[in-house]
């Protein structure tokens, strides 16, 4: 097939080639982004815009003092996430991050049970005094402080 | 006095690099005569031990933690062992931008005091861009990053360096990174002189080769080294997590992989020469966007430290001037690069080109998704991208490249037909379809990726080899050797990567001394937690006994780490390897009932994943090798032809020695 092809003729071919993976890469990469937003949440949202149970997303809030509690079986905790006007109960299974302390940020990987409990895959709390999730950053000081006054 | 001799020494450095694109630019706009051109390559060669002795200074300022240099003072301490004091001098912002430009002060120096083969004009182009990149970079260190800054007055004790970096994995990976990107400014480098010079042909491919081997080599051995790291000491059982970190390592790897491939063409064939330039643009470009990702904050990542908005905005502004220019560059001159020699749609150049065309779309993939997070805060919507969209999106372009790469090798140059390779691949074809019925058939619930992943690489580590078969071994040349070798770790470390993901279990459990866990084909024994003291930490140590299958028995000692400066917990997990994985051990909290956290996990041939990495890092320093020594002794050879030439003035042409 080729052979029968002049040279300009192979070069065009190879750049239309080119251009077709390109452009089909950048679609295929839009259309795979587009499922990426709505991802994120706080407890007010959650509040009043529910996502439907079982679809991955992401919560992130304050862990309300006073509210982790350890499971009979010694792996799963259960606490309240908050962020000065709405709260949502969590379960995980797992080793918590080292630096996972009541009156803190939290962001946790999960999704939404039928019974109104966020389930969580994977919790992501403060790495090191300088870091704060960025999903957490604009939850205003306001807030924070509210939270941590509500729970003192 | 030492802090001051090494900012006079950086000062002296950036002088002399200002009048190194001075004078370039001067000779290459032919306003002034040669004498202009004589000072570019000393006043490049001189740099190179100014700024290394300039960082020296530091490296020793950190080891006699002199508490008043505030770099210091802020990120070291005096009772941290030896090995992290050393590492504390790059493990920071200012200390890894000096880093930075030493490695890209010694690499002019090295290419000035070397390169014979360019023509002088274009060396002399290429030696201008270098100064004009290391300019951005003197200043940024000078002007917004002093690491050898002064306070008013000293300190008793230092703060310490972040726990998770104070690891020996950790400590030699950021420099390995650097080198790997500032050895990608060389390649631009060429490329803008090349440019300037519309000098694009095989002898360009030929100098500008072993600087994209070298670093992408050292990428290699820092992006797989980063990956164990992460694996094991954030104790979270991962090896890769898409993270923003890791991007803005990989993009400049598939820019520099792509690069690689194309640059053999041209020294080869002569063929895809814009293509080769702007790959040689775009991946020092990538260096920077990630460079710019990690340093200004703009994108959290687990691992971003050392961030500061100002900074970032100073990058970015690097990033606009080299990117921009380059490319406004390339727009204006590639049309006038003549075309190259011509090939068909069978044949090794077009696999070639196949390979290039899927990195580049997968680079693409990877960069919108890091960046999309950026794009959509600006209309304030927040979201995260991460393994649902990077790993099938990714797939669909890199599973066509790996059937291209067990091809592509075997093909000839120029012209092939489809006849003649059919017959050597149906064998590795055959085995590769078994093998995948059968994992699907065995392992029931294995999902699409790594059941393609299992079966892709073992028809891939067949087809790599293929090219040696009817070789005479021994005499087959060190380039084939690294590509047999370099697409070998390809396909072992995808089995790794494919194994993890479908046959690793897991066990989460609490357990109190003398319990026992099982995790796949593992007894683990809990026999007490007792606690431990470091030179600068104390922890908790659970003792272990671990038994495969009943076996002999294995201890591991996984802990739970506390440092006192900075105050901080870290979990450093117990690793035991065989032949066929690794049982990975972390132990957790102990609850109020006296019972221990513990998560294990079986991960079937995992290691193989690492392994892989340093092989395909093995196959670049074989080529690497193969081509410095041919490069030696061609060079050797026209030497004698010369001589002869002028002994013994014959008339007619002397033949050029072959490639």
């Amino acid at each position: 097939m080729s052979t029968a092809l002049k040279p300009k003729h192979q070069r065009l071919a190879l750049v239309v080639l080119a251009l077709v993976v390109l452009v089909g890469a950048a679609l295929l990469a839009a259309w795979g982004l587009r499922g990426q937003a709505s991802y994120f949440y706080v407890p007010s949202d959650i509040a009043s815009d529910p996502p439907e149970a079982g679809r991955a997303v992401r919560l992130g809030g304050m862990v309300q003092e006073g509210s982790i509690k350890t499971m009979p079986d010694g792996v799963t905790v259960a606490f309240i996430v908050g962020d000065g006007e709405a709260t949502v109960p969590v379960r995980y299974t797992g080793i918590t991050p080292d630096l996972f302390v009541e009156g803190s940020g939290v962001v946790a990987d999960g999704r939404l049970a039928p019974d109104g409990t966020f389930v969580a895959d994977s919790l992501l709390a403060k790495h090191d005094e300088n870091y704060m999730p960025r999903e957490l950053e604009d939850m205003s000081k306001a807030q924070a402080k509210a939270v941590v006054a509500e729970t003192e | 006095m030492i802090a001051e001799a090494g900012l006079a020494l950086l000062w002296f450095a950036a002088a002399l690099a200002l009048l190194q694109l001075f004078a370039g630019a001067m000779s290459l706009g032919r306003l002034a005569d040669g004498d202009f051109a004589g000072i570019v390559r000393p006043a490049a060669i001189i740099q190179g031990p100014l700024v290394g002795l300039s960082f020296l200074m530091l490296v020793w300022l950190f080891l006699r933690t002199d508490l008043s240099v505030l770099l210091v003072a802020a990120n070291s301490h005096s009772a941290k062992p030896f090995i992290f004091k050393l590492a504390g001098t790059w493990g920071n912002h200012e200390g890894s931008m000096l880093l930075w430009v030493t490695v890209m002060a010694l690499s002019g120096s090295f290419v000035a005091l070397v390169e014979r083969r360019l023509p002088e004009r274009t060396m002399i182009a290429t030696l201008a861009a270098q100064a004009f990149v290391s300019l951005g970079f003197y200043a940024f260190l000078l002007f917004s990053s002093n690491p050898f800054e002064r306070l008013p007055r000293p300190v008793p004790e230092g703060n310490g360096l972040n726990p998770l970096l104070q690891d020996i994995g950790l400590a030699f990976h950021p420099p390995t990174l650097y080198i790997g990107y500032v050895g990608l400014s060389v390649a631009f480098s060429f490329a803008v002189g090349a440019l300037l010079t519309r000098e694009v042909g095989p002898a360009f491919a030929r100098a500008m080769r072993p600087w994209v081997l070298g670093s992408w080599i050292f990428l290699t051995v820092g992006i797989t080294a980063g990956s164990y790291w992460a694996y094991y000491e954030l104790g979270w059982g991962g090896w890769w997590f898409w993270d923003p970190v890791e991007n803005a390592s990989l993009m400049p790897w598939l820019a520099a992989t792509a690069l690689l491939h194309s640059a053999s063409v041209l020294v080869s064939r002569d063929a895809l020469r814009t293509w080769t330039l702007m790959l040689g643009v775009v991946a020092f470009s990538m260096s920077m966007v990630g460079t710019f990702l990690v340093r200004s904050g703009i994108l959290t990542s687990v691992h971003a430290f050392a961030v500061d908005p100002e900074r970032g905005s100073f990058i970015l502004a690097l990033l606009a001037i080299y990117i921009g220019g380059a490319l406004a560059l390339f727009g204006a001159r590639a049309s006038t690069v003549s075309e190259g020699k011509q090939f068909s749609l069978v044949s090794r150049e077009a696999g070639l080109v196949f390979n290039n065309v899927a990195l580049s779309a997968i680079l693409g993939i990877v960069l919108l998704g890091t960046l999309y997070p950026l794009l959509t805060e600006a209309f304030d919507t927040k979201v995260s991208v991460g393994p649902p969209y990077f790993n099938p999106v990714g797939a669909i372009f890199a599973i066509p490249m790996i059937v291209v790469m067990a091809i592509g090798p075997l093909l000839r140059w120029r012209r092939d037909s489809f006849g003649r390779i059919t017959k050597i691949l149906v064998l590795p074809a055959v085995l590769t379809a078994l093998v995948l019925a059968g994992a699907a058939v065995l392992v029931p619930g294995i999902g699409i990726l790594p059941l393609l992943g299992l079966g892709l690489s073992l028809g891939l580590g067949i087809g790599s080899l293929l090219p040696l078969v009817g070789r005479d071994l021994r005499r087959t040349p060190l380039p084939t050797w690294g590509m047999v070798v370099g697409h070998f770790g390809l396909a072992v470390a995808l089995f790794g990567m494919a194994s993890e993901s479908a046959f690793s279990t897991e066990k989460l459990v609490a357990a109190k001394a003398g319990d026992t866990v099982t995790v796949g084909p593992w007894s683990v024994e809990l026999a007490g937690v007792e606690p431990v003291a470091g030179p600068n930490w104390t922890a908790l140590e659970a003792n272990m006994i671990a038994r495969y299958q009943g076996g002999a028995p294995i201890t591991l000692h996984p802990q739970s780490r506390n440092f006192t400066q900075p105050p901080m917990t870290t979990s450093e997990s117990a690793l035991s390897t065989r032949w066929n994985g690794q049982l990975y051990a972390v132990l957790g909290e102990q609850g109020l009932d006296g019972r221990w956290q513990l998560r294990l996990w079986w991960k079937p041939f995992v290691p193989l994943i690492w392994l892989g990495g340093f092989l395909i890092a093995l196959g670049g320093a074989l080529a690497l090798v193969g081509r410095v020594m041919g490069d030696v002794r061609r060079g050797a050879q026209r030497r004698r032809i010369e001589m002869r030439r002028e002994n013994n003035p014959l008339p007619g042409a002397v033949p050029e020695p072959a490639e």
